[in-house]
């Protein structure tokens, strides 16, 4: 029996168009979703449950809003369901350090996460909580075996690795060859019914503060030619003007 | 003057490239940078003494360095890095080391910066929809994309020391699985040339592969292309839900540059397009846009850089 957390976020959907309001993002307009490698997490602790036995619990930090992400982990099959109340913009440290006291005390011997997040991409939370938790982790997997071990493939230069990883430990997870299962109409209906688990928490003051927010510097207009024919003179501007190979 | 601490990226146990590039990132926080080498064998940290800028070369040696394990090579570092802000290359690897390490010191982590201008770091997000600044308070650990930031010179002569560490490593590698084909990884790659479903079929593949071979790239692809064909792995996808690459050179051979392709990969340094339809999104990215079918244009692609590189 084992006490498995994944770790779900609530982003924008990542076909949305994001646009600015002054120098902050505006994601007022924007339909938000699970991001998508926490899927990938979600199956993982699943698979691992139905190998070990257990219970799944998902964790999202966010405010009310957050909710629905917790309730989409719910019906695809999750057991429980726990939101740490904080909808200020944290930094790793900070947002690290309360998950690592929530974990804690709930208690568990693995956590899934996705191995970024779609909309910082930063992918800091897996290794960051489980150097707090004083855990073994290892980012990027595509492949868990379970056991008393992990048995996990992740990328490794020239090739990929099989690692075996003491537990507990922290997994982030990349899409490998999982397939992901969909929610079903019974786990849609328990979904609606589920309590969320809201836990208060108290927050370090962040170090990392944002500044502003911008487009991507636009880049200036390429030069452009018909037919292939022209792939010989753009082989040869790729060696005498952009110097690149 | 403060000191910087810039970890060496270390690539098969020697010192990569990129390094020199996480010299001008620390130059342009405004402090000395100290370059900490993890390695097994001492005399790795002699390539980093030439690093024009470096204030010292400090070879951090232990045998956790001979594999990666996150927790053993934080540890291990932590206990040869002075205190102050830590520069580590936004590669998958260090992006984990640079998190962990951080955790280690209780301080926060900025990832994937592409920009630093008065104290104030920039960093793509959304996938690259968007960027972020942000302004860091104290101590932090930054991870810097590569080929954004101009390498540092190479006639410099830092003073080499060694100090001895060591760390608790926590994972084992069981096995290594190389690679059937020499070809690289999209990730680990300076070119890249991708093909999307306008390739027809995942045989005509072979085309981008002869290409890749002739300039030692990688070959990568849309997920339109993964998603509709079972030959092509996902380990070869570029864009949001696939890999994030920073080439020096990545060419889009019938990939029309949907939003989801362009996140992951438009930050390259140069981006050649070669695309039948001139509407194509991706021309808007391209610095060399050709508007021609892949057979048309692969063949002649593919003598012209046979004969350049002979």
């Amino acid at each position: 029996m084992a006490n498995i957390i994944v770790l779900v976020k609530q982003v924008p959907d990542t076909n949305a168009r994001i646009v600015l309001s002054g120098d902050r993002v505006d994601l007022s307009a924007v339909k938000k979703v699970m991001s998508p490698y926490d899927e990938f997490a979600v199956e993982n602790a699943l698979q691992h449950r139905e190998s070990s036995g257990g219970e799944v619990t998902a964790i999202t930090v966010g405010g009310a809003g957050a909710d629905k992400v917790l309730k989409d982990a719910k019906a695809i099959g999750v057991d429980n369901i726990v939101r740490i109340d904080c909808d200020a913009q944290l930094d790793s440290n900070s947002l690290q350090s309360i998950l690592a006291s929530v974990i804690s005390s709930l208690g568990a011997e693995v956590v899934y996460c996705g191995k970024s997040a779609a909309d910082t991409g930063a992918g800091s939370t897996g290794p960051g909580l489980a150097e707090r938790l004083g855990w073994a982790s290892v980012s990027n997997s595509t492949s868990v075996e379970f056991g008393e071990q992990l048995s996990v493939v992740t990328p490794s230069a020239g090739g990929n690795a099989r690692i075996n990883v003491p537990l507990p430990a922290v997994v982030s997870c990349d899409k490998g060859n999982i397939k992901v299962r969909k929610p079903n109409v019974k786990g849609i209906m328990q979904a609606k019914k589920a309590q969320v688990d809201v836990r208060s928490v108290d927050v370090p003051v962040s170090t990392v503060s944002v500044v502003a927010h911008s487009m991507p510097p636009a880049k200036p207009a390429g030069k452009s030619y018909q037919g292939g024919a022209a792939a010989a003179e753009v082989a040869q501007l790729l060696r005498d003007e952009a110097n690149v190979i | 003057m403060t000191e910087t601490i810039v970890i060496a990226e270390i690539v098969k146990g020697a010192i990569h490239p990129t390094t020199a590039e996480l010299i001008t990132a620390a130059l342009a926080l405004g402090s000395q940078p100290v370059v900490v080498v993890p390695c097994t064998d001492a005399s790795v940290a002699d390539g980093a003494s030439q690093l024009s800028g470096a204030a010292r070369i400090l070879a951090a040696k232990s045998d956790v360095f001979s594999n990666y394990d996150a927790a053993g090579w934080a540890s291990a570092l932590d206990a040869v890095a002075p205190a102050g802000i830590i520069i580590t290359s936004a590669s998958p690897q260090s992006k984990d080391l640079a998190a962990r390490l951080a955790a280690r010191r209780g301080i926060s982590v900025v990832q994937d910066v592409v920009k630093i201008e008065g104290g104030n770091l920039t960093s793509p997000i959304y996938s690259g929809k968007a960027m972020q600044t942000v302004s860091i308070s104290g101590n932090a650990v930054v991870t810097v994309r590569p080929n954004v930031f101009a390498a540092a010179a190479s006639d410099g002569s830092a003073d080499v020391s060694v100090v001895d560490t060591t760390g608790n490593v926590a994972t084992a590698v069981q096995e290594f699985m190389a690679r059937a084909s020499t070809r690289l990884d999209v990730a680990e790659a300076n070119i890249i040339i991708s093909g999307g479903r306008g390739m027809g079929s995942p045989a005509n593949f072979t085309h981008l592969e002869a290409i890749a071979d002739t300039l030692g790239a990688a070959v990568g692809a849309s997920r339109a292309a993964v998603d509709t064909w079972e030959d092509i792995p996902h380990s070869m996808q570029v864009g949001q839900t696939g890999k994030t690459v920073n080439p020096n050179l990545y060419i889009a051979v019938g990939i029309s540059g949907a939003i989801q392709h362009l996140a992951g990969m438009r930050s390259s340094k140069y981006i050649v397009a070669i695309n039948k339809d001139a509407d194509a999104p991706i021309f808007q990215h391209a610095d060399y846009g050709i508007v021609a079918t892949w057979e048309e244009a692969l063949p002649v692609l593919q003598s012209t850089l046979s004969t350049m590189m002979a």
